[in-house]
């Protein structure tokens, strides 16, 4: 090819249509990932089993303790007494976040003194929040451990109190999860959902 | 501005010299790329190495997403397929472009080979290219037999009975080797689970490393083109062949154009017509395999029906079997079986110009004749066909010696 | 430019005529158009009440949400729990049948088969000549046989609607040199005994919904694909124009040979 055969390049024309063209194909190649990526999301069958939980409440004893699953997890849900309310506010300063300020352990309508909706029913995950160990329930007063009652993870020793808040002193840092949840009716409760339809 | 410009050059110039004194990436950009010449004559048979490749990323891609959600267990398989239909997000998209893939990817491979029959691209000196494409196109075959398999419904599980029995037929270790194969004494879930595993990994790993392979062996030598000229032959004071023009960006931009018009075709079966008349999506394979049920047809995907009908034609159950590996192997020793001096169609004579229409006819006509049942007038033409199949491969030799072949040019003819 | 065009054309010249090619129902019989319309939502919504109605009670559809058939058939959750959710709490939950398998497989020998896929396992056509072709036989367990499905173990279960029919057959007779005879019978048309509750337009409307019904839970996302297959071709199309633009201009600069 000599230099008298070339005709003038356009080259704004060539760098135009290459700019033109990467443009067009990253655009394109890029919303072809979208299906590949959305198909990670939880599929339909996984929002199925992952679906909200009904328990029916309505013959549950006062300090009788039930547990569900949801989303794979355990769901401790607790008939509290009234002794056992009356005994929430005894061990404040012993506890880490007695005012649950720490907003990812549980919806707003349980950051109160009895960390639930309605204070006779205490709904928290039964997964400790140190290594995720089942707590086991230890309702008992015993002043002789100066204990008053709540969960006690036996993996590494920590201690829950009865509105599943985490003790100083023990591996665990924080307070056992509050799922979302609402009483349907008086005797059912929905965990999983805590607002719109059932 | 310019200063600014000079500045991100240099860090550039930099950064490619850290890399180049640890990597040889810039001049294998070069010797592959960017300064690799091809001839400029290329026309539209040139087009389906590339897209073979394309297709192998589409295959690659949709694979891996959907052994994210497949299960090689024979009471969840069939289920789990639909589950991906279904419940998975975009799961169809995926499914349909890996099963539309798999047809596509023998449609692009059987054309790439018909380019290396007209131009002679098997010849004196891309001998072994040919040969390790052909390895890709037996490892291709089993890929799609094990792929077939898991879906796990009727056609799958009655038309890996039929193949893998095949093997049966092998005087002495036949019993023994089909045995192995299935790791169980019938085609069973044990099947399904090893197969999963050559579909998904070892063959996947075989292909790769082959296609890598034949490009570096074809980038040794280098392109073919439709003229059958050594473009090497004739180079410019700057080593550069004046037939060629280099890969990138020529070759590049007008591959691009052939890619996205393969997209198109691509994307309307995908989207308009998955099944393909059940050719591509077998309708029997939308119920779950019944080991007590046997369809009343038994044919394989289409791609297969060529050396189906071969393996037909012969009413022994051996010989049939040996007839369709000998279909399948012969091609290899193209490079020996043609004696012409001559590399292109364009310059042979009108033998072999005749014999290859005739082969390609045959072979078409062997694909259509695999769908249809082993009877009637179906039998005798399948056999000629047959016959014209070995005809063109084992009078090869004496055809294309005594075939008159006009005078090849020095030059690449292009007109652009 | 040529070659690629005629390439494309005969691809997809081979596609419409692949697409032609459709399926077969054992050798004899001539299977009748079904025409069926995935669009037509009112009829997708009557099907799948037919289905409901007289068909979950011994066939699952075990792949199918509720809540995916509300969706594509723009129905409300009321809706679908109300009109369609006998056996199923959830709108998430898929189709069960009402009879349990074991029970079905020992009272008609082999359990009813899912639904799911079965439009595109035999095809609409096929589904729609099946419900349509039950005919009386005194000899049949269940009182009826089935010109599509011979020996099929499924009773009229569209009998009130459809009423009885019973099938004439021609008769033909061949002998060969040794002289034995052949008798075969070819199916000839069928011949109303007891009228139902619809007359024939009815009753194939009937059929006609239902078949679509099956077609569309056979592949939900086939109106959904569609659509997308549009866009995404338009915009290849003009991903196309760009590169065939691009490569003319870089091909400039190579000459024609001498």
């Amino acid at each position: 090819m000599s230099e008298d055969d070339v005709d003038h390049i356009d080259r704004s024309r060539r760098h135009f249509l290459t700019v033109a063209t990467v443009v067009t194909g990253v655009a394109g190649a890029g919303l072809a990932t979208i299906p590949f990526l959305a198909s990670l999301k939880p599929s339909a069958r996984a929002q199925a089993l992952g679906a909200p939980v009904e328990v029916s409440i309505g013959s549950m004893q006062p300090g009788e303790m039930v547990r569900v699953m949801w989303r794979g997890k355990l769901v401790f849900i607790l008939r509290r007494t009234e002794e056992m309310l009356s005994r929430l506010s005894a061990n404040l300063d012993q506890l880490r976040d007695p005012k649950s300020e720490i907003v990812e352990q549980q919806p707003d309508y349980a950051a109160n003194d009895t960390r639930s909706v309605n204070p006779e029913f205490l709904v928290v995950v039964g997964s400790c929040t140190h290594l995720g160990c089942a707590p086991l329930e230890d309702f008992e007063v015993r002043p002789s451990d100066n204990w008053n009652g709540g969960f006690f993870c036996p993996c590494h020793g920590s201690k829950f109190d009865l509105a599943g808040r985490v003790y100083k002193g023990v591996p665990a840092p924080l307070n056992l999860q509050v799922p979302p949840h609402r009483f349907v009716r008086d005797n059912l409760l929905l965990i999983g959902l805590d607002s719109g339809a059932a | 501005m310019a200063r600014v410009e000079a500045e991100i050059g240099k860090q550039q110039s930099a950064v490619m010299k850290w890399i180049d004194d640890r990597f040889p990436w810039t001049e294998t950009m070069k010797y592959h790329i960017t300064e690799y010449y091809a001839s400029k004559n290329f026309n539209f048979w040139y087009v389906f190495g590339v897209l073979a490749m394309v297709v192998l990323v589409i295959q690659l891609v949709s694979g891996i997403f959907l052994t994210m959600n497949y299960k090689p267990a024979a009471v969840e398989a069939f289920a789990s397929v639909e589950y991906i239909m279904r419940d998975v997000e975009w799961g169809w998209l995926i499914r349909y472009m890996h099963s539309t893939g798999a047809s596509f990817f023998f449609i692009v491979v059987y054309l790439h080979m018909f380019r290396a029959m007209l131009y002679g691209s098997y010849k004196k000196p891309r001998e072994l290219i040919w040969i390790i494409g052909m390895l890709i196109f037996f490892v291709l075959m089993a890929e799609a037999f094990a792929g077939y398999l898991l879906p796990w419904g009727q056609m799958s599980y009655w038309g890996a009975q039929v193949i893998i029995s095949l093997f049966g037929a092998i005087p002495g270790v036949g019993e023994a080797l089909v045995e192995i194969i299935r790791g169980d004494y019938s085609i069973s879930d044990i099947t399904l689970n090893r197969f999963f595993a050559l579909h998904v990994i070892a063959l996947p790993l075989a292909l790769v490393a082959l296609v890598f392979v034949h490009i570096v062996a074809l980038h040794e030598v280098g392109s073919n083109n439709p003229d059958g000229v050594e473009i090497k032959n004739y180079k410019g004071a700057d080593g550069v062949p004046l037939d060629g023009v280099a890969f990138h960006p020529y070759h590049t931009s007008k591959d691009l154009v052939a890619i996205v018009i393969f997209l198109i075709i691509f994307s309307c079966v995908v989207f308009f017509a998955p099944e393909m008349g059940g050719y591509f999506l077998e309708h029997a394979n939308f119920e779950p395999a019944n080991v007590l049920a046997t369809p009343e047809h038994i044919a394989p995907v289409w791609y297969f029906t060529p050396f189906y009908a071969i393996l037909r034609a012969v009413p022994d159950k051996l010989w049939g079997a040996a007839m369709m590996g000998g279909a399948v192997l012969l091609p290899v020793f193209l490079p020996w079986l043609d004696r012409s001096r001559v590399k292109s169609i364009r310059y042979r004579g009108w033998i072999y110009k005749s014999t290859l229409t005739c082969f390609t006819i045959s072979f078409v006509m062997l694909g259509w004749l695999g769908t249809m049942p082993a009877d009637g007038p179906y039998v005798l033409a399948t056999r000629f066909c047959t016959a014209i199949y070995f005809a063109f491969f084992l009078l090869m030799p004496y055809y294309t010696t005594v075939d008159k072949t006009k005078p090849v040019p020095e030059r690449v003819i292009y007109n652009g | 430019m040529d070659k690629p065009l005629k390439f494309a054309g005969c691809i997809a010249f081979f596609a419409c005529l692949i697409t032609t090619l459709g399926f077969a129902a054992g050798d004899d019989v001539e299977l009748k158009k079904a025409n069926i319309d995935p669009g037509d939502i009112p009829s997708l919504q009557r099907g799948a009440r037919n289905f409901m109605n007289y068909c979950s009670g011994c066939h699952s559809a075990q792949y199918v949400r509720f809540n995916t058939i509300g969706k594509h058939l723009e129905l409300s959750e009321e809706q679908l729990v109300n009109n369609l959710m006998f056996n199923a709490e959830k709108s998430f939950d898929t189709m069960h049948a009402a009879m349990p398998v074991a029970d079905a497989e020992r009272w008609f020998g082999t359990p009813p088969p899912d639904m799911s896929l079965v439009a595109r396992a035999n095809g609409a056509d096929y589904v729609y000549n099946f419900l349509k072709s039950f005919y009386v036989d005194a000899e049949s367990p269940t009182g009826v046989d089935n010109i599509v499905m011979p020996g099929a173990s499924m009773p009229h279960v569209l009998w009130e609607l459809q009423g009885y029919q019973k099938a004439i057959f021609s008769e033909q007779t061949e002998t060969d040199e040794s002289g034995n005879t052949t008798t075969t019978y070819h199916f000839e048309h069928f011949e109303q005994i007891t009228a139902g509750l619809m007359n024939e337009k009815e009753y194939d409307e009937f059929v006609r919904d239902t078949v679509n019904f099956l077609a569309y839970i056979a592949e939900p996302i086939r109106g959904e694909r569609r659509k997308i297959g549009g866009w995404v071709i338009a915009y290849l199309f003009v991903f196309l124009i760009i590169a065939i633009m691009l490569k003319k201009e870089i091909w400039k600069d190579v000459r024609r040979s001498d």
